[in-house]
């Protein structure tokens, strides 16, 4: 998920100081030196890699959901936290702590695509990660673990997040495993050798309520979360990122991105079997076409694609379900739901930046 | 043909550059005192603004303690954010070491609003340095350079923008600056609410909403002071007034010959007076730019001391820099402009009405006519009748200054007819015929003279009626000083731990430990420091009450009474009885009132069981030290070695008492500045008119000499003629001074700073005074004189000779 | 001899330039004598005049009056003179416009400390200013003012009396009475009189008459 790490990135490239303020400063495709680097080989244990790694620069707990009133109307709603290490080394303690958090929200529906964004220290309790049991919060947003002991703490939780026109509580319960991107969850970013850690709860089912201006909705649908850390994941020369992440209707799941570089774009991804096994994609595997663009916050970005993996005989187009999913975030990108018709129909999660 | 009129009569200004000087000079004088406080005040209340506009204070409610406890746990702004409350942490305080003070604002980049925040704070390359220890301070550039090299602070960094006399650090640098840790003061809240969120009484019972306004009042309280300052600027203003007119009346005067002949020429009046009003506007735009210039400097100067003043007598902040903002200039421009027209508006009409045939000589442009007398006798009368109005009828600190106005004009204007009597009465009593001459002919000088005598008056009551009121409240203040600081040494824990074992060591080595607890809240309506004193010998024995019984003290011991400061006593109208609620809702009789100068907030004092029962969780750090004053030294050393107490949390009260007299002082110190320019003024207007008054009065001066007076004799005589009106017009300004001085201790002070002052006489000054008048008198008359006296007889024949 | 003038020079500064007024300029008065000083505008009448009064000094030659002689004098004696030995009558009066007619006409016996209220009295019965007493300058005509100033140039009763145009601001008829007045009082006096006037008609009427042409006595 080499976008979600270029959203980072986007800071140190904005002017906006606060949000560099969140999101460390020392460049992350810049010196990670003092910080942990992701090594290859190095297998992830759980429950312990679900909460924070405090010597990485920086890390998330990002989860996007599809979602379907009784209706059928769609709806998508995004949670986002954040964790950025300022300085490496000991993180300290209260005011001083050296953690910075961040948490993105969204709500979109065909009608509207709603954000709100918070910003915390680590330290004092506003905002944080804890394992046993798991919780990831930031002010009143919540990720709150709910499995039975035993089982795995991210199976099932409950999430709640709101900002000044929306809000939503949902309770989400896993049934499928845990997948590990790349090399058992050693994901490479660049030819040039960067890296993360990276893995998914792709196969979660969710049930639960929107707060919309106009009334409460019940939903059902599917989740997919993705954990991620790394110090100095970016090569320097990669400026934007298309990434998708894709729910098909015969249970199968695929991760893609591609990185819009100077040269050719990057593209990776993982193929997830209904049974959650996954296959690692090769570079020369996808080919991705933009079919239509929207005009949005003064930039034109695509949002109708042609995505094709002869492999797995994969010839899809993916549109938008709103072409203005603008997060006017401190770092603002595209994030919105997408629906998929093709060889496989089903739907998902896009995100796009670097469109100037 | 106006450009013809126009350089004519301009030539007349090449002829007479004295006159130009005078002129100029005079109408930059009078606007370089008016835009000075103008500048002065215009950048007080950008300071101001900037103070009220931390952090967006004045637009964002807070919440704050409900009891008026000094701070809040910091778990509660978790707790209120966990719950979706988005409000941002605040700790203030007032951080001191080695007579250095400083205010602090430890302030939550992550959650304060970002709007508000100095874009410094947000420099991506200094965050990290911000947040972590030893952290990073910002303060306005002039409060930085003021703090360098301070030990015990953050490394301090520069931010244009800010206001002056603070320092913004990180919340959790500041919490160990001001030895606060785990704690706030207040909390901001966002105007960016969630769609939800519970009640605020179910998160955090224990605090309360404040409304932004309630914590921008500086800008209300220092107002009496701003006007004090417009008022003497006014004064000023006035006075070099009092300069322009008599040079352009001369200017015009002199020309009038010169108008004939452009008249008889063809000029039309009213292109003559249009280029004449055309020549007043440029010289008033060219004296105007030069008033501008000194008032910055003059602004510049004082500034510092304003800055001091303010900081002393209100805790407002004010930046010591001075910068050139439009409000001020344009406005001394204006003032330069309306001053001159003021100033040439009687010529320009006298010119209007003047037939064209009239007699072209120089008639004395002022002459004496019992009936203008009689006529500005009236208006002093009516004016006079005016403050007795005021002082009377008057409301409050505009009533104080209408009182003050009508008192000084009335006087003005009364002066020339008090002098002409009292010259009669002099040439009544004159005996041989140089005398009867020389009152005769002061009388005579009289209405050329009475303007300038007029600003001396002023300037000789404002200094009489200031010098009064400051001598008085130092006297006051002093007295006051010795009787409400018994206490030998003032010491304060850091924590009420260290409290509790201090209090425990100190008792057997001294004679008393008495507390100095203190909690703040809402008293009808304003804001009010609420203490608890100990049932000690000491109060009753040195308390200086205004009101009380002979039982006070013991009222307040047994819990059933309270006492407030004067200005509480006299904002709220209170008397002695009355019952006032507390915050929290206990109600206490009022039993007494007290003196404290220099406090701009309301005050009660409890007994204090009372308080602690009241506010149990009342901050208990602080305690006053009774014992030998030989033992203080010792005791210090004593602190520091057995608590490692840090020297800035024990004071002395001599220590106590010099700082007090130091804030007093610089309080005063622009006043004596503006005293001492106004004087000044008054001088130069005088030296001016005099100087005018010179060469008109060759032909009431040649006949003298002539009849068998030496030169050398009638300029001396000129000179005591000086100083005889400068004598005379101390002694009207005498009492003018002393009932300005009564207005200022008990009117205006009552309505400015919430005390009343007695009043003390002060002889000696006046007689300085006096010697400083006549000085002024005989300087401005020097030249003049020296002029005659050497002036070669061929000048003085030609009055003989000229055909006039 | 009441005046003797020797040789007087006198130039003034006048644009930048000094122009001889009074070439050598010679003459005496006896005690009692009445003279006649004419002259064109401009010939040095009123300088020579002023040169006698003590109100200016000469460039070269000698003045003596009563003894005194100007040339060496401080202006201290020169002030003593005007008050006590001169009296001065100028053509514009030059009342002092501050002291009343009354204080006016004794301001110079006061001056000089021999005040003589029944002399003054009778001066101003003399002059017909009764009734004018406590009057100011500017409250009088012309003729009345210049009464005053003849009382008061007489008032101290000084050994000579020098007036400059004394009619000159006056029309003939109160010029004429004016100065019938001047002479006579004069005569009774016993003082000696220089008077410059520029008719020839007025001078007639003094004992002696003479001529200032080219800075010189004709």
């Amino acid at each position: 998920m080499n976008a979600r790490v270029a959203v980072l990135c986007a800071a140190l490239a904005s002017a906006l100081p606060l949000c560099a303020l969140a999101q460390g400063f020392a460049g992350m495709a810049r010196d990670a030196e003092g910080y942990g680097l992701p090594q290859r080989g190095q297998r992830l244990a759980f429950p312990i890699d679900h909460g924070a790694h405090p010597d990485f620069r920086i890390e998330w707990w990002y989860l996007t959901a599809n979602l379907e009133a009784p209706d059928g109307t769609p709806y998508g709603i995004q949670w986002t936290l954040f964790r950025n290490a300022l300085a490496p080394g000991n993180p300290g303690t209260g005011w001083s702590s050296s953690q910075a958090w961040m948490g993105h929200a969204a709500l979109t529906d065909e009608t509207a695509h709603r954000g709100a964004m918070r910003i915390a220290r680590g330290g004092i309790g506003q905002a944080g990660v804890t394992t046993a049991p798991f919780a990831a919060w930031i002010d009143e947003w919540r990720m709150q673990g709910i499995a039975p002991p035993g089982e795995d703490p991210l199976s099932a939780l409950s999430l709640t997040a709101q900002g000044a026109d929306f809000g939503y509580d949902l309770q989400l319960a896993a049934e499928g495993p845990l997948v590990l991107h790349g090399e058992e969850g050693f994901s490479v970013k660049a030819e040039s050798g960067q890296a993360s850690y990276y893995y998914s709860q792709p196969f979660y089912r969710v049930t639960g309520r929107l707060d919309l201006p106009d009334g409460a909705v019940a939903v059902t649908g599917q989740a997919w979360l993705d954990r991620e850390w790394s110090s100095q994941p970016l090569a320097e020369d990669q400026n934007g990122w298309d990434w998708f992440s894709l729910h098909f209707e015969d249970g199968s799941k695929l991760m893609a991105f591609q990185l819009r570089g100077e040269g050719t774009a990057f593209r990776s991804g993982t193929w997830i079997a209904a049974d959650g096994s996954a296959t690692p994609l090769s570079d020369d595997a996808l080919a991705l076409r933009p079919l239509s663009e929207t005009q949005v916050a003064g930039r034109r970005i695509p949002t109708r694609w042609r995505l094709a993996l002869p492999a797995h005989g994969v010839d899809i187009t993916i549109t938008a379900l709103r072409g203005d999913a603008w997060m006017d975030t401190m770092v603002p990108y595209w994030e919105g739901p997408v629906r998929v018709n093709g060889t496989h129909a089903g739907t998902g999660y896009l995100e796009m930046t670097g469109y100037e | 043909m106006r450009r013809v009129a126009l350089s004519a009569l301009l030539a007349h200004w090449r002829r007479h550059p004295l006159q130009l000087a005078t002129l100029l000079l005079g109408l930059a004088l009078a606007t370089a005192l008016w835009s000075g406080v103008q500048a002065i005040n215009a950048e007080a209340r950008a300071s101001y603004a900037r103070a009220a506009g931390v952090l967006g204070q004045d637009r964002l409610e807070s919440l704050v303690p409900a009891r008026g406890l000094p701070h809040l746990d910091q778990d509660i702004f978790v707790s209120l954010r966990r719950a979706g409350w988005q409000v941002s942490p605040l700790l203030e305080g007032q951080w001191s070491r080695a007579g250095i003070s400083v205010q602090i604002v430890g302030l939550d980049p992550f959650t304060a609003p970002r709007s508000a925040l100095p874009g410094m704070i947000l420099d991506e390359t200094r965050i990290t340095d911000f947040l972590a220890p030893p952290g990073l301070a910002y303060g306005a550039p002039e409060t930085v350079a003021a703090l360098t090299g301070v030990v015990g602070l953050p490394p301090l960094a520069a931010a244009e923008g800010m206001a002056p006399g603070l320092l913004f650090t990180d919340i959790g640098i500041a919490q160990s600056l001001l030895r606060a840790e785990g704690r706030l003061s207040r909390l901001l809240i966002l105007p960016d609410q969630p769609r939800s969120r519970p009640e605020l009484a179910a998160i955090a019972p224990g605090l309360e909403r404040r409304a932004p306004i309630e914590q921008a009042d500086s800008a209300q309280l220092t107002g009496s002071f701003h006007l004090n300052l417009t008022a003497f600027g006014l004064l000023s203003f006035a006075v070099g007034l009092f300069i322009v007119h008599s040079a352009i009346g001369l200017a015009f005067e002199q020309r009038r010959p010169m108008f004939r002949t452009l008249r008889a020429l063809g000029l039309p009046l009213r292109d003559l007076v249009v280029v004449l009003a055309g020549e007043v506007v440029l010289l008033a735009l060219v004296a105007g730019l030069v008033g501008i210039a000194l008032g910055y400097l003059i602004a510049a100067a004082l500034l510092p001391d304003v800055a001091a003043t303010l900081r002393g007598l209100y805790g407002a902040t004010v930046s010591g820099s001075l910068s050139l903002r439009p409000e001020w200039w344009l406005g001394g421009l204006g003032m330069a402009l309306a001053g001159a027209a003021i100033a040439a508006g009687q010529s320009l009409w006298r010119l209007w009405r003047l037939p064209l045939l009239a007699p072209a000589q120089p008639t004395a442009w002022a002459r004496a006519s019992t009936r203008a007398l009689a006529r500005q006798g009236i208006a002093a009368g009516g004016l006079a009748l005016v403050a007795v109005l005021a002082a009377v009828h008057g409301q409050g600190i505009a009533g104080g200054f209408i009182l003050l106005g009508a008192l000084l004009i009335s006087a003005a204007l009364a002066l020339p007819g008090i002098l002409a009597l009292m010259l009669a009465g002099g040439a009544r009593l004159a005996r041989g015929a140089l005398a009867q001459w020389f009152w005769a002919d002061t009388r005579q000088q009289l209405p050329g003279l009475s303007l300038a005598l007029m600003a001396l008056l002023l300037a000789l009551s404002a200094n009489i009626g200031v010098g009064t009121m400051v001598a008085s409240f130092r006297l006051t203040f002093t007295d006051w000083l010795d009787q409400r600081l018994p206490s030998e040494l003032y010491v304060t824990a850091r924590d009420q731990e260290e409290a509790r074992r201090l209090r425990d060591w100190l008792a057997p080595r001294i004679d008393a430990l008495l507390p100095i607890w203190k909690v703040e809240g809402t008293i009808l309506g304003g804001p009010v420091e609420i203490y608890g004193v100990a049932d000690h010998r000491t109060y009753p024995d040195n308390w200086p009450l205004i009101l009380g019984e002979a039982d006070t003290w013991q009222v307040l011991a047994r819990g059933q009474g309270m006492i407030v400061n004067e200005q509480l006593w006299r904002r709220a109208d209170l008397a002695l009885g009355d019952t006032v609620p507390l915050p929290g809702g206990a109600v206490r009789a009022l039993v007494g009132v007290y003196a404290d100068y220099g406090n701009p907030k309301g005050q009660v004092i409890l007994g204090l069981d009372d308080l602690t029962a009241l506010y149990p969780d009342v901050d208990r750090r602080r305690y006053a030290i009774r014992t030998d004053p030989a033992a203080v030294p010792e005791l210090k050393t004593a602190l520091t070695e057995e608590f490692g107490l840090p020297s800035d949390s024990m004071i002395d009260q001599g220590r106590v008492k010099e700082i007090s007299l130091m804030v007093f002082e610089r309080t005063f110190l622009v006043t004596g500045a503006l005293n001492v320019l106004t004087m000044a003024v008054a001088g130069f207007a005088m030296f001016t008119s005099l100087l005018t008054l010179s060469t008109m009065r060759l032909p009431q001066l040649a006949p003298v000499w002539a009849l068998g007076l030496t030169r050398r004799r009638l300029a001396r005589l000129e000179l005591i003629r000086a100083m005889l009106l400068a004598g005379l017009t101390l002694l009207v300004a005498v009492p003018v001074g002393l009932i300005l001085a009564w207005v200022l201790l008990a009117v205006i002070n009552v309505a400015a700073f919430g005390w009343k002052l007695p009043m003390h006489l002060f002889p000696a000054d006046w007689l300085w005074l006096g010697l400083l008048a006549l000085a002024a008198a005989g300087l401005a008359a020097a030249w003049p004189a020296w002029r005659l006296a050497r002036l070669a007889p061929s000048d003085l024949l030609k009055v003989f000779a000229d055909e006039r | 001899m009441l005046l003797n003038i020797e040789n007087v020079e006198k130039s003034h500064v006048s644009g930048g330039s000094r122009v001889a007024v009074l070439r050598g300029v010679s003459l005496s008065l006896e005690a009692g004598e009445t003279v006649a000083l004419t002259g064109e505008s401009g010939s040095g009448k009123s300088t020579c005049l002023h040169l006698c009064a003590g109100l200016d000094r000469p460039d070269a030659g000698r003045i003596v009056v009563v003894g005194c002689d100007l040339a060496r004098a401080d202006d201290a004696t020169l002030a003593g003179l005007r008050r006590g030995t001169v009296g001065l009558i100028f053509q514009q009066f030059n009342l002092i416009p501050s002291l009343t007619v009354r204080a006016n006409l004794a301001f110079q016996a006061r001056l000089s400390g021999r005040d003589d209220p029944d002399w003054c009295g009778e001066l101003a019965m003399r002059l017909g200013l009764e009734g004018l007493h406590d009057r100011y300058p500017e409250q009088l005509s012309g003729g009345q003012q210049q009464r005053v100033a003849i009382g008061r140039a007489l008032a101290a009763r000084p050994a000579l009396i020098l007036a400059d145009e004394p009619t000159g601001n006056l029309d003939e008829a109160t010029g004429d009475a004016v100065l019938d007045l001047m002479l006579e009082l004069v005569a009774e006096s016993g003082a000696g009189l220089l008077m410059v006037t520029h008719s020839p008609r007025l001078a007639g009427r003094l004992g002696r008459r003479v001529r200032l042409t080219g800075g010189r006595l004709a």
